[in-house]
């Protein structure tokens, strides 16, 4: 029915930067930890954590290269655990 | 519906045998084997959780100790639910039939995944022995309810972390035929079968399948901290060890909401072939029932929290998830309306599948009804862990999802077997299952509006007359029911051979022989109108007449 999956190569290159990136993010993190930012700590450990996991799936799973449709189904997943975030917030945060 | 070509002589499935013996069957990766397997399972599991209902029935006749004493009573509430919920209606009709038909209706010669189908196979066995295995080790079975709530669950001595682990592997079953629906769904379509040619089955069927792949994982999770939380006492649940019970719930229930919609969308799917097959119309409003079914996936996973009105939650979020929770009366009620509309002026053949869903109309619609008294904050705190949530259930899940299982085994038997069944023994069953059924659960109604907290093993002398009465209506709903499944097992035998087409049918399984070929099609069909087109039938019957 649709089309074949796509055969695109990624540069031995590209694999390296990224997994620089991911290290340094980590190293990032665990310093992060050691200061403190207060209420904002906890903001900024999963900003870096959302930025790592945009790398893993966008070059390591090679999404930014696939069909549309796989970026539907990786859109639902996340909106769906987001609405599960914001719904159970509204427990948590009014008790 | 489009061209496939019959092949009467090709070797049926159940002729065609890859390895010999048993393994023919245990090694198969046919879809339609694969079926019949879930098939076998799941009516096993089915009689052992009627069997504990019984039991449970039967105490309940005095309001002290009739046959079993307070502790029995515990495991057998907590055994009836975590083998009926977890080991049949979840994984029941999506399982059985879904793996039967889906590639068939969408006109492929398997699902994607053959052999990954045989694996979630294993995993539901393996799954399901894990939880019958703790009933036989040191502690004993467990006694905490189908749903595990914390802290009990962590306290208790019984064995909880092996049906724990049981429901994690029955989870992994569930996300991999999930999986392979979507797959399926995506790739392997006949020419010509658009999305919106698709079967409404195969909808419901794919709307399920994300709910599969989606929620689960989150029980899994849920299950994991709570061994964790068993075994090293961290303190993620514990109130004790600075844990938040609530937050149990919300992670239970993010899961065991959805499933609620994994067990009844794809009978709403089944519902969705049977009136239009026996109404000899098209159906009424296809592309609003393909769309409610996304829908009701979708809103079905923002209504968790209406499980837990009356358990500490903040008030906001009562009243945000009381507003969700009728949101989803919205989808429901479109499906229904629609099934009516289709039946109406049509030239309707009342034949056992008929009448099951019939009967799922009506009990399903009191099910959805009494979900609303549930979903209103005020009447819930009424009403909340009383024998009213139990008729509630039961109305739904087994009104629902169960005859509807049972109409599917009515509807797809001849195709499945090559066999007829006796019409008017089916027929003669329906009436003791339907009038055993309401005296069983309706009593239930009354007896939970009157105060009768659920699960519990002794109650007031008031509520004997009800109790009595409820427990006649589980005895002739066990009549009805082996009325029902002695004519399906003597057809299977001494059963009439079926035509290819005994209902006058119009989606692709019926232009296949019956029982099927072990490849389905000859050459595969190439699709050019919708699923439910009767002009052509209607026809050929005017012709006749």
């Amino acid at each position: 029915m649709e089309k074949e999956h796509n055969t695109h190569l990624i540069p031995y290159g590209t694999y390296v930067l990224v997994w620089i990136s991911l290290v340094s993010l980590t190293v990032l993190t665990v310093t992060m930890a050691g200061v403190d930012f207060g209420r904002i700590a906890l903001f900024l450990a999963l900003l870096i954590a959302a930025v790592k996991s945009t790398l893993v799936i966008n070059y390591f799973m090679h999404i930014k290269f696939d069909d549309a449709i796989f970026r539907v189904f990786l859109f639902v997943a996340l909106a769906t655990l987001a609405s599960i975030f914001i719904l159970t917030s509204t427990d948590i945060f009014f008790r | 519906m489009g061209s496939a070509t019959l092949i009467e002589k090709a070797e049926n499935y159940l002729e065609y045998k890859a390895h010999k013996g048993i393994f023919a069957w245990l090694l198969s990766t046919d879809h339609k084997r694969i079926g019949l397997l879930y098939l076998i399972a799941m009516i096993s599991f089915l009689w052992v959780g009627i069997t504990l209902g019984f039991i449970m029935k039967l105490e309940m006749l005095t309001p002290d100790k009739t046959i079993v004493d307070a502790q029995t009573y515990n495991a057998l509430f907590t055994l009836h639910g975590v083998i009926m919920i977890f080991l049949f209606i979840i994984p029941g009709i999506p399982a059985i039939f879904g793996n039967f038909f889906l590639p068939i209706q969408i006109g492929a010669r398997d699902v994607a995944f053959p052999r990954l189908n045989l694996f979630s196979w294993y995993l539901y066995i393996t799954g399901g022995l894990f939880a019958i295995a703790s009933l036989f080790l040191q502690g004993g079975p467990i006694d905490t309810g189908w749903t595990f709530y914390v802290p009990y669950s962590i306290r208790t001595t019984t064995n909880v972390i092996l049906p724990l682990l049981g429901a994690f592997i029955l989870g992994f079953s569930s996300i991999l035929t999930g999986l392979n629906f979507i797959t399926t769904v995506h790739r392997l379509r006949a020419p010509g079968m658009t999305f919106f040619r698709l079967p409404l089955f195969v909808w419901a069927l794919y709307a399920t399948a994300w709910i599969q792949v989606v929620a689960t994982p989150v029980v899994g999770i849920t299950i994991l901290l709570v061994v964790i939380e068993r075994v090293l006492h961290i303190g993620i649940f514990d109130p004790a060890l600075g844990g938040d019970p609530l937050l149990f719930q919300h992670l239970f229930w993010i899961y065991s909401h959805p499933a609620v919609y994994i067990m009844i969308l794809p009978a709403m799917g089944v519902v969705s072939e049977i009136i239009p097959t026996f109404a000899r119309r098209t159906i009424f409003g296809y592309k609003v029932i393909a769309f409610s079914s996304l829908a009701i996936a979708l809103i079905g996973y923002f209504v968790w929290a209406h499980h837990m009105f009356t358990s500490g939650m903040s008030d906001t979020a009562r009243m945000v998830f009381s507003l969700l929770t009728f949101l989803v009366a919205v989808p429901s009620g479109v499906k229904v309306f629609n099934w009516v509309a289709t039946l109406y002026k049509g030239s309707i053949e009342l034949r056992a599948p008929l009448i099951y869903v019939m009967m799922f109309i009506f009990l399903f619609s009191i099910g959805g009804l009494t979900g609303l008294v549930l979903g209103s904050l005020a009447t819930d705190i009424h009403v909340t862990d009383t024998y009213f949530v139990v008729a509630h259930f039961h109305y739904v899940m087994f009104g629902g999802t169960a005859i509807i299982l049972f109409a599917a085994l009515h509807y797809w038997f001849p195709k499945m077997f090559g066999k007829m069944y006796n019409e008017k023994l089916a027929i003669a069953a329906t009436p003791f299952i339907f009038v055993g059924f309401n005296l069983l659960y309706f009593t239930m109604f009354i007896l939970g509006y009157l105060g009768m907290p659920r699960r519990y093993w002794s109650y007031l002398p008031e509520y004997q007359t009800l109790h009595i009465i409820s427990t006649v209506g589980s005895w002739v709903l066990i009549l009805g029911l082996i009325i029902m499944f002695a004519n399906l097992i003597y057809a299977l035998f001494k059963g009439k051979p079926a035509e290819a087409n005994p209902w006058g049918g119009v989606t692709l399984e019926w232009t296949i022989p019956s029982p099927p070929p072990h490849e389905n099609f000859d050459k595969i069909p190439n699709v050019t109108n919708g699923p439910y087109d009767f002009s052509h039938i209607n026809e050929t019957k005017d012709g006749k007449s």
